[in-house]
């Protein structure tokens, strides 16, 4: 069994490539469903294309497969250029979204077609059907019906369906999105552990951030055809590099503003509703930037903390079951989300807060756009402000 | 609701309205088996118009090329009917809407019209109408049934089924052998079904487009009824009626199995 | 490339056969009937130039006129009583338990699979002067002398009615069996009468099975010739017997190939009305 967790996003080991994209496109007559997108995928490695729905994971996906053609840029499997090759002559095998068993063949003649398409000897068959049964655990079903399945069940055939012919790479489109909830996280981390157990290469679609974070090595979260950001589920969440995976990957609040020198190895960061404190490393003065803090970051407190705190008004408290959502709005209306142990103290609503967080905790978004003398006005208005506090003041 | 006190009267329509449905084809069955040759009043029970329909080579020979011309055509617009309607499932192309909604051509246009079409293009084109303008003609009109009835089945399924074969290694060939075909055969089979009944009982075009030689059954029914009906003919209408009555109920007991087990 | 190219002709094989079959011998024949409207008749029965209006102009005639109104008038006096009594069958099928539900369609759709001339000739055998009706009407003293049934214009109508009857049941079936029970008891619950909730409830919510059903009837009445000639002994002429005639006996193929034109014109207005209504599947 291998461990994954020393593979570095951008330093993937190099020596045994298993599928390799390299400016791949994939155009339906204007439209760009793909756009040069770069990746590699190494043996044995469980790897997530996360994004919403038409960002095109599904259609790199297939591209690998072999059902979509490429426009422009290679795909590799074992280092060989896939282009000619039709989906029955590519060494991978693909878990489709709903299931897509034949539904005119039992559990066995649906696991071992696959085999029987290559002629395999039938001994050979009937042990490697048995032995995929018992993997996915539905040993004594081999007579039953697709349609005499639980979506469950339905899954396994399909997922031993795939396996059977031992593919090096297998890919799954969301094979779990038919599934209930309690059903669906029993099911992932089964089909994590087969992965760790069997070694073979996973290249999982998802759009659930959290099934991605649970099994990945690494995620690849894609937006508009193009990858944002990929990394170990750690990385891509603890730091996002784009606005998009800040948003798209666990909760986040955002915060829009530009640096001030505070000296110490810290930035100030100037924006609408106040100043915060972040690491000052890699940042330029008077840089538009967005401040990502998640909401188990966020502190809360009555009076002012050292160092800095944001003004702001408990708007209303969120249940959430293991822990309560506390949201905070500030001056300009924005709302910050912090998430409170069971334990922590509520606020009242309506009652004024004193928001922080710990600078090493804020992740800092690089931005192109040049917003800043925007606001640089709006901050100017400490009228906002004080009309703010005023009338809070009032309603106390 | 109050449903219960108007039952007794719907089971007395539906019992005349089937009454009415099935009492021309009782009376021809009865007097198949009736002792006077005029067809008046049942005067006693025989099996003699049976034998006499086996000598009567007329009758016999129109007899086979119904049948014939029924398992011929069929045969020919399952086949090119199926392949067609998995065609225009698979592949998108420019004139792909133009070809289906042509397929509904032949089953709106009077079948009067489409005899009288095919019996001035074969006489056009120096043909002389025989049993195999019959069979073109009959595949003309029950084709597009075959299309449209295995198309209505395609579509229902998922389309990633046929990829998850493709994926499995199997080729295009083997794909639809192994994948495809099961999977429309209940369509295939009613379609299939459907254009054998159509030409069982097709008079119209066939009065247009059978030749001298390749009379069918209902041609010759209606060739004779003029003259006069002998009792033979009563005979070998019970045999067709049994015939048809015991395929039609063997396919639907064969369609509603396969679409069970393939759910 | 390679691909590209062995899909083409995948999908040539697939579907060319069809495309042709249909070009050869339904395109192409009904531009021929197009083509002979506009010719001469000959004397050997075929056709000549020149070209000429001729035959539209003939007709213009007011025996053709009645011919084709009394056409129109069978098919839709066959057209309403097939709707007529075909409704309620088709309201009690649709009611009917699940068990009996199948038996009663497939009973429906039965005769229909066997050969129309049998069932026709059961019922010369029936309406004949000598025939079963008559024996036993004159049996139990109803009537003195047999009726005059067959060769009527009477029995055309019910033959009409009798080939034609299955399709217009199947579409009422089809979609009073759609119409959700919970709505007629919505209705009633709002307090309309039984009749009255047959008429604001099921009866607009089953017009696309109604007008589905009556362009299944309608068209078909006006060129089943052959119920005519058996039950109508050819005594009255209709548009399907006269366009027959006009190319198996009379020889007048122009005049023949303009009314088979006329045919046309009317199905296809029939189906564009339609269209507009429901859909052309629903048809099949």
């Amino acid at each position: 069994m291998k461990k994954y967790s020393d593979i570095k996003g951008d330093t993937p080991v190099k020596d045994n490539i298993v599928v390799r994209l390299t400016d791949v496109d994939k155009n339906y007559g204007d439209n760009r469903i793909v756009k040069k997108i770069s990746l590699d995928v190494s043996e044995g490695e469980f790897l997530t294309l996360l994004g919403p729905s038409g960002c095109g994971k599904t259609t790199t996906l297939r591209m690998i497969a072999g059902f979509e053609t490429v426009t422009a840029g290679t795909i590799l499997l074992h280092g060989e250029d896939v282009k000619d090759k039709k989906p029955n002559e590519r060494d991978v095998n693909t878990v489709f979204q709903n299931y897509a068993l034949f539904p005119h063949m039992n559990v066995r003649d649906n696991i071992s077609f696959g085999l029987v398409e290559k002629k395999t000897p039938k001994a050979e068959i009937k042990k490697r059907v048995s032995e995929m049964l018992k993997l996915v655990r539905l040993e004594g079903m081999e007579r039953r019906m697709p349609s005499q399945l639980s979506g469950g069940q339905k899954q396994r055939v399909a997922i031993a369906r795939a396996l059977v012919n031992r593919p090096s790479v297998l890919l799954l489109d969301e094979p779990l999105g038919a599934l209930d909830l309690k059903l669906r996280k029993q099911m992932q981390s089964e089909l994590k552990h087969l992965q760790q157990r069997l070694g073979i290469t996973f290249i999982y679609v998802t759009h659930d951030q959290e099934e991605a974070l649970t099994m990945s090595d690494r995620i690849a979260v894609m937006n508009d055809g193009v990858i944002e950001q990929i990394g170990t589920p750690r990385e891509v969440y603890d730091t996002p590099k784009t606005k998009f995976v800040a948003d798209f990957i666990g909760e986040s609040n955002i915060i829009e503003g530009y640096s001030q020198n505070s000296g110490d190895g810290l930035m100030d960061i100037i924006f609408e509703s106040g100043k915060a404190v972040v690491n000052g490393k890699g940042i330029d003065i008077d840089e538009m930037l967005y401040i990502c803090i998640r909401p188990e970051n966020l502190r809360i407190t009555r009076e002012p903390v050292p160092g800095f705190s944001i003004k702001g008004r408990v708007k209303e408290h969120v249940f959430v079951g293991s822990s309560t959502k506390t949201i905070i709005e500030l001056v300009n209306g924005q709302e910050l989300k912090a998430a409170r142990t069971p334990d922590a103290e509520l606020f009242n609503i309506g009652e004024r807060v004193n928001v922080s967080w710990l600078p090493e905790r804020a992740v800092v978004l690089h931005t192109k756009e040049d917003k800043l003398y925007d606001v640089i006005e709006n901050n100017s208005a400490s009228e906002m402000f004080k009309s703010f506090m005023r009338e809070d003041g009032g309603n106390a | 609701m109050k449903k219960r006190e108007f039952k007794p009267l719907s089971v007395l329509y539906a019992c005349l309205a089937y009454t009415f449905l099935y009492l021309p084809i009782i009376v021809v069955i009865v007097f198949s088996f009736n002792t006077s040759k005029r067809n008046i009043t049942f005067e006693g029970f025989t099996f003699e118009w049976y034998a006499e329909m086996l000598e009567n080579e007329q009758l016999m020979q129109s007899f086979y090329n119904t049948l014939i011309v029924a398992f011929v055509s069929t045969a020919i617009s399952v086949f090119i009917g199926t392949l067609c309607a998995v065609g225009l499932h698979r592949f998108e192309f420019k004139l792909k809407q133009l070809i289906s909604d042509s397929l509904y051509i032949p089953i709106v246009i009077p079948e009067l019209v489409m005899g009288i079409g095919l019996l001035v293009f074969f006489s056009s084109i120096n043909v002389e109408t025989s049993i195999y303008t019959l069979i073109i003609s009959h595949v003309t009109f029950s084709m597009p049934f075959v299309v449209i009835t295995v198309r209505s089945r395609i579509a229902g399924f998922d389309k990633s089924i046929e990829e998850a074969a493709r994926d499995l290694g199997a080729n295009e060939l083997s794909t639809f052998m192994r994948v495809t075909l099961p999977m429309i055969a209940p369509g295939v089979v009613s379609g299939g079904m459907l254009a054998l009944t159509l030409s069982l009982d097709d008079v119209v075009v066939s009065y247009f487009t059978a030749g001298p030689d390749s009379t069918t059954l209902p041609l010759k029914i209606l060739g004779m009824v003029k003259k006069g009906v002998s009792p033979d003919v009563n005979a070998l209408s019970t045999l067709m009626i049994v015939g048809t009555i015991a395929v039609m109920v063997f396919s639907q007991l064969i369609q509603r199995k396969m679409e069970k087990k393939n759910g | 490339m390679r691909k590209k190219l062995s899909n083409k002709l995948v999908q040539t094989v697939m579907i060319g056969p069809t495309v042709l079959w249909l070009l050869a011998f339904l395109l192409a024949p009904l531009i021929i009937v197009v083509g002979i409207s506009f010719l001469t008749k000959n004397a050997h029965g075929g056709v000549n130039m020149p070209i000429t209006l001729e035959a539209y102009k003939s007709m213009a005639n007011l025996d053709y006129l009645m011919i084709f109104a009394r056409s129109m008038w069978l098919a839709a006096e066959t057209t309403i009583l097939c709707l007529v009594f075909g409704y309620p069958l088709a309201a009690i099928i649709a009611r009917s338990s699940k068990n009996v539900k199948p038996i009663l369609v497939l009973m429906v759709m039965l005769p229909f699979w066997i050969n129309s001339m049998i069932r026709l000739y059961g019922w010369m055998t029936m309406l004949r002067t000598e025939g079963i009706i008559n024996t036993i009407l004159l049996g139990i003293g109803i009537i003195d002398e047999p009726l005059a049934m067959l060769y009527t214009d009477g029995a055309v109508v019910l033959g009409m009615v009798y080939e034609l009857l299955p399709f217009a049941v199947l579409p009422l079936y089809t979609s009073i069996e759609k119409i959700d029970p919970s709505l007629l008891e919505a209705a009633c619950d709002l307090g309309a009468a039984r009749r009255r909730s047959f008429m604001r409830v099921t009866l607009p919510l089953t017009m696309p099975g109604i007008f589905a059903g009556s362009i299944q009837t309608f068209i078909p009445a006006l060129g089943l010739f052959y119920v005519s000639d058996m039950l109508g002994g050819g005594s009255s002429m209709y548009l399907g017997n006269l366009i027959k005639n006009q190319f198996l006996s009379a020889r007048n193929w122009p005049l023949g190939a303009a009314l088979s034109l006329l045919l046309i014109v009317i199905t296809i207005v029939l189906m564009r009305l339609y269209t507009r209504v429901g859909k052309l599947d629903d048809i099949v």
